[in-house]
């Protein structure tokens, strides 16, 4: 059993965890991520290590209140205890000779963007981070990537906070500009990713992104998570799941991701009302 | 005068219209009257030829003469001096290739029903006797296990009885490897499973789940911890697809994503979180003992047509046959002399369909089977709506390419001389991360093996100082 040790809602749908998992926080990495599950009938899943602490040997998730089981998750009060939490499983993310680097971030996925220009930043790079987010109110992290960043951009769908647009607006723009960045790191939905990827294809720029198929085990011994990079298959929780955005197929990765959505929307309406139920 | 029967005892087993759709066990196993029956047809050869075809060599005369004097308590104890998991073998071994290979009987009618009397005596022990397993004295050395499959788990018993510390480590949320995730509950319910562990943990073995050795800890982390040999039974869980096109279709599977959600996640029962496809038309690709559970699966799950496609004939048909027999009689069709080699979708990236072709048997090949050759345009098309790729596993890469001077062959298989040492000091290996898929009882046989030579490496080190 693995001890939420303290617990905060960072927007009226992402939590923010910090749990007892001393074997997970002695190796974790930026871009490693854990799995875990909730109760004896639940199922796996994935988040991202947003950050670690070796010596209090805990571990931060930042997740998004999607479905079912980040219901459960999120009714976990501090002292509470998640079942089974497994990692630090993936690829680090590579950040060694990066000199600038524009790191960007999707939604919740700047949870995943956050610990990645973190290590960028101590590892003397110079960090661009562009965040994007539907509204105002579900910004996130603010402060976080402050701290890692020489150069931070906010943007918004409907322009209530930062600029109005999208986060590749504002990376075409510094492009433009002039600015000659090494690598794009793009964390986010996966049009999002896309749509990067066609704009820094472009101009030339390698970019890589942070893969969110769904997974089982996440030790490669199943390929659930498999997707088509440069035209060969490879399983995100083994080979990534940062990878190459310019060799990714999108359009497939998308699709199998949408696999289990009646599922899903049953499971989350049988959990909503459940909960209401509880309340009532 | 032995029971001189050419048939053995029959067992009962569910009705196979009522079976295929449940997940409980469908062979039911002998009562005490047929036990006792069944083992009055073994001869008691001096020779024992039945032994030498046991990888783990079970004293299979003696546990018999046990049985057909009603005395099953010893019975057990002559099987568990050398077999960890009888309850398991009886259901999963291959008999027909082993021990029931050699027997006798079987060169003039059906050989002694070996494999249902060890499973009768585990079953018999496990609902009737006091267990009160004795923890050995600790002999103050401690041995790490990578991976709770059934390798890993008969090494560490081992070590276990001879007083060694044993910390096994298993990257799921549960131990028993291919006994929990791969096998189905209809073949081996997995209370039996368990209720196996629960006595290794009982003798003092401590098992750590979560705990995926190669990310989490290294091997070289794990001699820094004060291990003083480390014996790895990591399988060979990397499932193999065929690269034809469209196998990234949703509704495409490998057989161990199906038979995870399956049976580890129990995606089958009402309430349970894990989604599992339900399907119409689903094919199975391969012919092995995997394939056959993939699609006795995929039937309790409801789907309409289940269909094995595999490129050789029934003679070559590698699954054990009574699953074969069983899959048949649950209304699972069998497409032999069939390849495909196209995977069709619809535009919402499901799978629609696959395109085979069918194939001839050539000219033996090096394994001396036959080897499957295609019919030029003779392809054609089966509408289905899931496709489950069943055509074998790899190891794992995590470990070797975590540990340094750890050797593999081209497969990925780690080497090992035929005491399971590898080619680092200090670390041995067994079961199918050395051979690549192959069955639960030679993985128990490679952890026994693994265990003598960790003991004795052990104490020749002791002294030596």
């Amino acid at each position: 059993m693995f001890r939420i040790i303290k617990k905060e809602s960072l927007n009226p749908t992402v939590t923010r965890m910090v749990v007892e998992a001393p074997l997970v926080a002695k190796k974790a990495q930026a871009g490693q991520f854990i799995i875990l599950r909730v109760h004896e009938d639940g199922e796996r899943i994935p988040l991202t290590v947003a950050d670690y602490d070796r010596e209090q040997g805990t571990i931060t998730i930042i997740f998004q209140i999607v479905g079912r089981t980040t219901m459960l998750l999120n009714q976990l009060e501090e002292g509470d205890a998640i079942l089974d939490f497994v990692g630090p499983l993936g690829r680090p993310s590579e950040v060694e000779g990066l000199k600038k680097v524009c790191v960007i971030g999707g939604g919740v996925g700047c949870a995943i963007a956050y610990p990645t220009a973190k290590a960028l930043h101590e590892n003397g790079a110079e960090v661009t981070v562009i965040t994007g987010f539907r509204n105002k109110d579900l910004v996130i992290l603010e402060e976080e990537f402050d701290a890692v960043s020489e150069h931070r951009y906010l943007v918004s769908d409907d322009g209530s906070t930062g600029v109005k647009g999208l986060v590749t607006n504002v990376l075409e723009e510094l492009i433009e500009k002039g600015e000659q960045f090494d690598e794009v790191i793009a964390i986010g939905p996966l049009p999002m990713m896309k749509f990067v990827c066609l704009l820094t294809k472009k101009y030339g720029i390698k970019t890589i992104v942070s893969m969110n198929p769904i997974m089982i085990d996440g030790t490669g011994m199943c390929g659930c998570c498999r997707l088509s990079v440069g035209g060969e298959m490879k399983f995100a929780c083994v080979d990534g799941p940062d990878f190459d955005g310019h060799l990714v197929d999108f359009d497939e990765a998308m699709a199998r991701n949408s696999a289990y959505r009646d599922f899903e929307n049953r499971a989350r309406e049988a959990t909503c009302n459940l909960f209401q139920k509880e309340v009532a | 005068m032995p029971n001189m029967s050419l048939k053995k005892v029959e067992m009962p087993v569910q009705d196979p219209m009522v079976r295929r759709s449940n997940f409980e066990e469908v062979a039911l196993g002998y009562t005490e009257e047929q036990a006792r029956e069944e083992a009055e047809r073994c001869l008691h050869c001096p020779t024992k030829p039945c032994v030498s075809g046991c990888p783990v060599s079970v004293n299979i005369p003696d546990f018999i003469k046990a049985v057909k004097e009603g005395e099953f308590e010893k019975a057990y104890h002559i099987i568990h001096e050398t077999s960890s998991l009888p309850a398991v073998c009886g259901r999963v071994c291959p008999q027909e290739t082993q021990c029931e290979h050699e027997c006798v009987r079987g060169k003039k009618g059906e050989s002694v029903a070996i494999g249902r009397l060890e499973r009768f005596v585990a079953d018999w022990y496990r609902e009737h006797a006091d267990e009160e397993v004795l923890k050995p004295q600790e002999n103050g050395h401690r041995v790490a296990v990578v991976g709770a499959g059934p390798a890993g788990l008969t090494c560490a018993g081992d070590l276990a009885k001879k007083g060694y510390h044993v910390s096994v480590f298993e990257a799921l949320h549960v131990a028993g490897g291919v006994l929990m995730y791969g096998i189905p509950e209809f073949r081996l319910p997995k209370k039996i499973v368990q209720h196996e562990i629960d006595g290794l943990r009982k003798m003092g073995v401590d098992i750590e789940t979560n705990a995926v050795i190669g990310r989490c800890e290294s091997v070289d982390d794990l001699f820094d911890q004060g291990y003083e040999a480390v014996f790895i039974g990591s399988g060979a869980g990397l499932p193999n697809f065929m690269n034809m096109p469209g196998e990234n279709l949703k509704g495409v599977y490998s057989a161990n994503e199906f038979l995870t959600r399956c049976n580890l996640m129990k995606a089958y029962r009402e309430g349970v979180d894990t989604p599992i496809q339900h399907a119409k038309r689903a094919v199975i690709v391969g012919g092995g003992n995997v394939a056959m559970d993939a699609a006795r699966c995929a039937k309790r799950l409801g789907v309409e047509e289940v269909t094995i496609v595999y490129r050789r004939s029934m003679e070559e048909l590698p699954a054990r046959k009574e699953e074969v027999e069983h899959a048949m009689e649950e209304g699972i069709e069998f497409r032999l002399l069939t390849n495909p080699v196209r995977v069709l979708g619809n535009e919402e990236g499901w799978v629609s369909g696959i395109e085979c072709v069918k194939m001839e048997l050539g000219e033996p090949d090096a394994s001396g089977r036959r080897r499957p050759v295609e019919i030029k345009g003779s392809n054609f098309t089966i509408d289905i709506d899931c496709m489950i790729m069943a055509i074998g596993t790899s190891p794992n890469p995590l470990i070797r390419s975590t540990t340094e001077g750890l050797e593999t062959n081209r497969k990925g298989c780690l080497i090992t001389d035929e005491d399971g040492k590898t080619t680092r000091e200090g670390v041995y290996a067994g079961g199918d991360a050395v051979t690549g898929a192959a069955t639960v009882i030679l993985a128990m046989g490679a952890g026994k093996t693994g265990a003598a030579a960790i003991d004795e490496y052990i104490q020749a080190k002791d002294k030596a100082a």
